[in-house]
């Protein structure tokens, strides 16, 4: 889902730690190293980072990643999925051929497996991957991004691949860490807080 | 710092707390609704709710959706033992509107729809698109996040179990 869309969703992170000066060569510097590259024929998925403006080309010219104040670039994710009706079919020709040519009533599990892995190797050489862009908006003033989905898969591939690429770490804002750093809580406040436990609203 | 997936577990109580609190207020307490500039702002809840009660081996999940939906079943819920676990939200100022979702656990901001904004037409006014998408989409998580500030604040003082609980109480019990 892109941040321009009509209707969006954000799962939200503080970034942990300060990225080298000058800033906007490191994270050029990183987004270059891990920029997409389009899956090759054996691969079921490829990762990387794409420019916001042009998700479908992986090259960032200048500073074309900054708006504003913030840094603003995609995670692109493209997988290449066999349908499961489609994998099933292939599978069951290729079986028939097998036994008609052993003459045996039966394959073994290992046999099956690997009628399996190469009938998904064949297929997967042959369908398109499918591209699933996720924009991000970085405030490195506020050590502060926002990512456009709320999906796990791709909340998790954001992590690493961020750490990968800026050597600094993404800390997920939820009730309890937004409580602990963000909230300006005394160090008396924040020992309360760790020790709280849910409150009963029956009469 | 405790353990990232640790304390999102043992403490989202504090989300689904803070969501039943914010229900409280909007219906009770309506000058609490205030920005991180302490100004009064107008926040409604939206056309869906779900609320979760564990207090049975059982976990049960009620979702109440609509726009004028009646809330009775929601306090009903709550007199069970149930807490909020998501809401929808409209947050209205003159005549713009914003909808989202919030998850008490996450604090996840799902569907957020903003006010309407200008068509991009090309290249050019993709820069003025996003800022001004990134200050609409702001307004939202600074104003999520001042509440939030508000309740942790009255959650970890002896003020939450001494006064906010027997009104969140007498509310639901009435």
């Amino acid at each position: 889902m892109g941040l321009l869309s009509s209707t969006v969703s954000i799962t939200r992170y503080k970034v942990d730690g300060k990225l080298e000066e000058p800033v906007l060569e490191t994270v050029l510097n990183g987004l270059k190293k891990n920029c997409f590259k389009e899956i090759d024929d054996d691969s079921e998925s490829s990762t990387g980072w794409t420019s916001f403006e042009n998700p479908y080309s992986s090259t960032f010219e200048g500073s074309s990643f900054v708006i504003g104040t913030y840094l603003t670039f995609s995670l692109r994710i493209d997988k290449k999925t066999i349908p499961a009706k489609v994998l099933k079919k292939h599978c069951a020709i290729e079986t028939a051929k097998q036994l008609a040519e052993s003459g045996r009533k039966f394959l073994s599990r290992n046999e099956k497996t690997a009628i399996k892995e190469r009938v998904s190797n064949i297929l997967r050489s042959r369908i398109p991957a499918t591209p699933n862009i996720f924009d991000l908006v970085w405030n490195n003033e506020e050590s502060s991004l926002w990512f456009f989905s709320n999906t796990k898969a791709a909340n998790e591939e954001l992590e690493t691949l961020f750490f990968k690429s800026f050597k600094l770490t993404l800390i997920r804002l939820f009730p309890y860490t937004i409580a602990d750093l963000t909230a300006g809580l005394s160090d008396e406040d924040r020992d309360v807080l760790s020790k709280l436990s849910p409150t009963n609203f029956m009469g | 710092m405790l353990d990232v997936s640790i304390s999102y577990n043992r403490y989202k109580f504090l989300g689904y707390e803070f969501l039943t609190w914010l229900w409280f207020i909007i219906e009770k307490d309506q000058n609490k609704l205030q920005n991180s500039n302490r100004e009064p702002v107008s926040l409604g809840i939206g056309s869906r709710m779900v609320l979760e009660n564990a207090s049975n081996d059982n976990v049960e999940s009620i979702t109440i959706k609509g726009d004028d939906a009646d809330l009775k079943e929601a306090i009903l819920s709550l007199r069970k033992g149930a807490v909020v676990t998501e809401l929808n939200l409209s947050l209205k100022e003159g005549d713009q509107e914003w909808r989202f979702n919030i998850k008490g656990e996450s604090f996840n901001i799902a569907g957020l729809k903003p006010p309407e904004t200008g068509p991009v037409e090309n290249q050019e006014e993709i820069e003025g698109a996003v800022l001004e998408k990134v200050f609409l989409y702001d307004k939202v998580i600074r104003l999520m996040d001042s509440l939030y500030k508000d309740f942790i604040k009255l959650r970890v003082t002896n003020k939450w179990n001494t006064e906010i609980v027997p009104l969140i109480k007498a509310w639901i019990n009435p």
